[in-house]
């Protein structure tokens, strides 16, 4: 559905993006997972036929972002990473204002965003300037599905936002999803990315890795021990100090360790911090996350 | 830190009955807790909760409708400026000015929390040796790596080393390296004795605070140690807590 070729961008001596490459399958829900200054933005403004690249190629549904951007900006739907609905008119005079932009009607298309808009809809006469962040949230993604868009892009819509809202958010994708929606949605919270069929981890404009979560996952090729005790500045200084440590990172209540090499056992380690006299030592080997693995592949790359 | 040891320790942080009204909407709640010091409290809640209304009051910028509140030791109604003095405030969003370099923005904070000339200059020097960025001294901010740019945001707010530091969202955005870098800062500072009054998104972030109060609609819902919390809500982990008490 979306294929991306070759495409590099620089902003002055900035690279933004650098050669990457890429395909989206239909009705995929795929993620751009990756930290500020990755080039999430500028691939998706790309896309959007918002911006040229400065070279390489992109195709969205048979379409060329250069040669067909009126084409494409119809079955695109865009949400930007800032809030960009017009905040001085109400919740319902955007929508029909983006309806009507697209030759359309709400009732038209009120069928695909009834769920979510059903949820702002007691405050349609609201100017969207004066709705909470959740609101806001939900009223422009119903503006960004008015025109029934074939591809839903979708950037950073989570961020800021709590956890229970993302929740939600990810929610209302799935459902999207299954009404043949192909999705492209970038995030900074590695968590969210379990949530996509397949992900691409970016970093400084390059691509470290694509696929689906649980093979970016097995692919993995170290060990990870996972420690806890009683404190844990202490415990990761001492980690941090062991000679077969190589990093030592805090991960909720846990402490991942890797070490110089994959000898390491749990029941070592154990033995160390005991010895320290740390209270409560739990050491155990884990399958490494999302979140282990964009780390290690940020340190090679 | 264990909670015991937290327990007969000063108090930084004093709210009692914390009212904050705009109009007929009650922000804040009839909120009441303490914060002690050298402890990380993490101040967590849903968009919308009421979190900032307090943040901003605590920091001096806005007045309670009601309640008694002191923080480093002074009143929230009369000492506002002295309260000003005594605390460090940081945010992803703003922090440091991109067209300064880096030596301006320390000299401006310095400047601005009233550090004389001379001390500056040598503070200047100190910080920039911890921070391995003697070189960039002279190099605009807007260039800087992200991770540079979040040490040296942090060391700025508790370069006039205050009591409190208040850290609103720090880490929004950014790679998991660094954030994790970020928070060996916060460990270390809070070492020191500052307190460490943080806001996040990241419910791993909440698990490496001493104890983590949950706000939902203008009132404080839990407040006790990562630990307890898990246990009074039969949770695996922070993830899990935050969403039982938000999402009731």
């Amino acid at each position: 559905m979306i294929k991306i070729n070759n495409i590099s961008k620089s902003y002055h001596k900035t690279e933004a993006l650098k050669n990457i490459s890429l395909k989206v399958n239909r009705g995929e829900l795929f993620g751009l997972i990756g930290p500020d200054g990755a080039g999430k933005t500028t691939l998706m403004r790309i896309l959007t036929t918002l911006l040229l690249p400065n070279s390489g190629e992109a195709i969205m549904d048979k379409l060329d972002i250069v040669k067909d951007f009126k084409k494409i900006r119809h079955i695109v739907g865009y949400m930007p990473g800032r809030f960009s609905l017009y905040q001085d008119l109400t919740v319902e005079e955007n929508l029909q204002f983006f309806a009507t932009v697209f030759g359309t009607t709400v009732k038209e298309n009120y069928e695909l965003i009834r769920d979510i808009y059903y949820q702002i809809e007691p405050f349609k006469t609201r100017r969207a300037g004066k709705l909470s962040g959740g609101m806001k949230q939900k009223l422009a993604l119903s503006c960004a599905l008015i025109h029934k868009p074939k591809i839903l892009i979708l950037d950073e819509p989570t961020t800021g936002v709590d956890a229970v809202s993302r929740k939600e958010f990810w929610e209302m994708l799935k459902k999207l999803q299954k009404k043949d929606i192909t999705i492209l949605v970038s995030t900074p919270y590695m968590d969210e990315a379990i949530l996509c069929d397949r992900v691409a981890l970016m970093q400084n404009g390059e691509i470290l890795d694509v696929d689906s979560p649980s093979k970016i996952t097995k692919k993995f090729p170290r060990k990870i021990i996972q420690v806890r005790s009683e404190n844990m500045f202490q415990l990761i200084n001492d980690l941090r100090q062991y000679t077969k440590a190589e990093s030592v990172f805090a991960f909720g209540q846990y402490a991942h360790f890797t070490g110089i090499n994959d000898d390491v056992e749990p029941s070592e380690l154990d033995l160390y911090l005991q010895k320290l006299g740390h209270k409560k030592v739990f050491v155990e080997k884990i399958t490494p996350g999302i979140e282990d693995v964009f780390m290690e592949l940020m340190k090679t790359s | 830190m264990l909670i015991a040891q937290i327990k007969k320790m000063e108090k930084i942080i004093t709210v009692k009955n914390l009212v904050k009204k705009f109009g007929y909407f009650k922000a804040n709640d009839n909120l009441t807790f303490d914060v002690y010091k050298g402890e990380i409290f993490g101040f967590l809640g849903a968009n919308g909760a009421g979190k900032t209304t307090t943040i901003r009051i605590l920091c001096g910028l806005s007045s309670p409708t009601s309640g008694d509140l002191k923080v480093a030791g002074f009143d929230i109604y009369k000492e506002t400026e002295k309260i000003k003095h005594n605390i460090g405030y940081m945010s992803q969003k703003f922090s440091l000015y991109e067209d300064l370099t880096v030596s301006e923005n320390i000299q401006l904070y310095a400047g601005i929390y009233g550090i004389s000339r001379k001390r500056r200059k040598e503070k200047e020097a100190e910080l920039l040796k911890k921070l391995e960025l003697e070189d960039a001294k002279n190099k605009l901010i807007g260039g800087l790596p992200l991770g540079w740019k979040q040490k040296l945001a942090f060391s700025v707010a508790i370069f006039h080393d205050p009591k409190i530091v208040f850290l609103d969202e720090p880490t929004g955005g950014v790679d998991p390296i660094t954030r994790r870098k970020f928070w060996d800062l916060i460990y270390e500072a809070a070492n020191r004795g500052i307190t460490v009054f943080v806001t996040t998104h990241y419910m791993d972030e909440a698990e490496y605070c001493n104890r983590v109060s949950i706000m939902d609609a203008g009132k404080i819902e839990a407040l006790d140690t990562p630990a307890k919390l898990k246990e009074i809500y039969n949770a695996k982990n922070m993830d899990e807590v935050f969403l039982k008490i938000a999402r009731k």
